[in-house]
This record gives C-alpha cells, sequence and structure tokens, in this order.
C-alpha cells in the first residue's frame, strides 16, 4: 500500500500543476512599465495629418490609450466595448492606429464607429516598441501624473471594464 | 533610335536605387545583429527567437537593434532597452533573480531529490540482502550442494 502512495502524491501534484497550467494564457505577460512613467509621444494625428498628438497635452487627466489596427482581427471584437465607454463620458480613450494605412483606418472608423477623443498615428510602430506592445489590442490605463496603471492585452470586454478598469479609473480621478 | 537603347539599357540601373540596402553593407553591424537576435525572444511567436521570426514586430524590433547598433550602443545597453519595455521574457536566459531561482535551480533541485531517493532505495535492497543469515546446518547443506554442482557441471 504504502509503495503506491509516493508515486500516487507525486501523480496528484504533477496533476495539479499541470491543471493551473491549463488555465494561465501564456500570452499575457506582464509588462514592466506597469507603476512606470508612460513613454512621451508626439504623432500627426489620423484625421488631420497637419495636426499633432503628444502626451504631454494628456497630462492632468485620467485617460485609457488604446493601441488598434483596421487589419486587428480583435480590435473589432473590443469595438462594441470601446463604444459603449465613449458614449458613458467616463474617460477619454486616446487611439494609437498602429502600423496601420491610413485610409484603411479612416473607412474602419466610419464603418464602425469613432470611440476615440484623437486618434494618434503610428505608422512605423515606433511608440509601439516603446510601450512594449506586441499584440494589438492592448489598453493602458494613465493617471494624472502620466504613470501607467494598468494595462490590458488582447480585446477588452464588459466584464474586464467594470471589474477591474473603472473601479481603478474612478480611484485614479479622485486623487 | 541609339539614344533609345541606351534609356533601356539605364532603366535596370534606376530600378537598383530603390533596393533595400545589401545586409552585406556592414559585416560587422550584421554579425552584431546576429549573435544578438538569437539571444532575443519575439514575442509574437513567443518560442522563435527575434533571428528566426518573420513577424512585423519581430521586423521592427531587428531594425531598432540595427539602428542601436549604428548609434555604437553596447550590447548591454541594447538588451536593457528591450528588457525595460518586454520585460525578462524577452531574454532566451532569463537573469537570477528572487523570481526566476526556482527557474535556474530547480531541475538540480529534481536531480536531488531523484538521487536522494535513488541511494535510499539502494541501501535499503542491500539491508534486506544482508539481514538474510543462515544457521549452522543450512551452510554445510549450501557447501555440499555447491561442491557437488561443481562435480557435475
Amino acid at each position: 500500500m504504502n509503495r503506491f502512495l509516493i508515486p500516487f502524491g507525486l501523480f496528484v501534484v504533477v496533476v495539479g500543476f499541470l491543471a493551473v497550467g491549463l488555465t494561465l494564457n501564456p500570452r499575457e505577460l506582464p509588462s514592466p512599465l506597469v507603476g512606470k512613467a508612460a513613454p512621451e509621444f508626439s504623432l500627426p494625428q489620423l484625421h488631420d495629418q497637419e495636426k499633432m498628438i503628444s502626451s504631454n497635452d494628456l497630462k492632468g487627466q485620467v485617460w485609457l490609450l488604446n493601441f488598434w489596427a483596421s487589419w486587428c482581427g480583435g480590435c473589432k471584437d473590443e469595438h462594441p466595448v470601446l463604444i459603449h465607454l465613449a458614449q458613458s463620458g467616463e474617460v477619454p480613450i486616446y487611439g494609437m492606429d498602429y502600423k496601420d494605412q491610413r485610409n484603411e483606418a479612416l473607412a474602419w472608423l466610419k464603418e464602425w464607429g469613432n470611440p476615440y477623443s484623437v486618434v494618434a498615428v503610428d505608422e512605423p510602430g515606433r511608440v509601439g516598441i516603446n510601450y512594449g506592445v506586441y499584440g494589438v489590442p492592448e489598453t493602458y490605463v494613465i493617471d494624472k501624473a502620466g504613470v501607467i496603471r494598468y494595462k490590458q492585452i488582447g480585446p477588452l470586454r464588459e466584464d474586464i471594464l467594470e471589474k477591474k478598469i473603472l473601479p481603478l479609473v474612478r480611484e485614479l480621478q479622485n486623487q | 533610335m541609339r539614344w533609345l537603347w541606351v534609356l533601356m539599357l539605364l532603366l535596370p540601373s534606376l530600378a537598383t536605387a530603390y533596393e533595400a540596402q545589401p545586409l552585406a553593407a556592414n559585416p560587422q553591424a550584421e554579425a552584431r545583429l546576429k549573435a544578438l537576435a538569437v539571444e532575443l525572444r519575439c514575442l509574437v511567436c513567443q518560442n522563435q527567437t527575434l533571428a528566426d521570426s518573420n513577424a512585423p514586430l519581430a521586423e521592427d524590433l531587428r531594425r531598432e537593434v540595427r539602428e542601436m547598433i549604428a548609434k555604437d550602443m553596447s550590447d548591454k545597453e541594447i538588451i536593457d532597452f528591450l528588457v525595460t519595455r518586454y520585460g525578462d521574457f524577452v531574454l532566451y536566459r532569463p537573469p537570477w533573480k528572487a523570481t526566476t531561482t526556482l527557474l535556474w535551480v530547480g531541475p538540480f533541485l529534481l536531480l536531488g531529490i531523484g538521487a536522494t531517493g535513488l541511494v535510499f532505495a539502494l541501501r535499503r535492497r542491500q539491508k534486506k540482502l544482508t539481514d538474510v543469515t543462515l544457521s549452522e546446518a543450512e551452510h554445510s547443506r549450501v557447501e555440499k550442494l555447491l561442491s557437488k554442482g561443481a562435480n557435475h557441471p
């Protein structure tokens, strides 16, 4: 009886580890940028190429930075959530059109609606690299002092918004 | 008519003007890029290095690394640039830290546990073998049987 107890115990431990491992998402990597100052950028705007949008202009408010592209499938999934959030007016969403083509991005927003206060254009993807973007859509919560407080990798969902992002945004707005 | 021929001969040379700079333009920089790129992970296709991957992000990151090499930054500076943005995961050889101790020590720990288990198991078996003691009568019987066997091979 005792002979089988040890292998059985080991088996249970291995199964336990594997079971936990299956529920983890290996694509979600902890960002080293959370808690650090958001990298600065100054980029042309999507709707008016003559105008620039700079991260410095956004200081003093809590804002969301959403990396998206017209070629990105997950962006379409999260789009209704963003539209809904924009309609609530709780927090401004700034878009970052990542490695995209201008006319396609404009057509995409025309078709599906525009939840963004302003959209910046990051055609070569350099701002994306500074923010550690590796899979669009990605969304950052940035506080009044310009510090990244949260990073969402992959599409936003209503439940993530309700449970994590909105409570955090309200807390940061009251600071 | 002759000028048309000249123009046609010149056309290909115009086309090459738009081609990307060949990799061999600066072989030293390319060698450095290659050496760095096999140490760095592509974050899109997580089990490929930056050197192997064709993902657009990997291309962008190779471009960044190439530019940093051109700016004469050291390997450490280049790696730090990527780690501050993407975390230790970008490294194929994670650094020795509190959070990575189990990763580095784990295999040796398992080996140690296995080896001690083996030593204990062997000792126990040896004990079982030596524990058998023969009485005087049994001993002489063994001797007799063995000598008999020796006579009849």
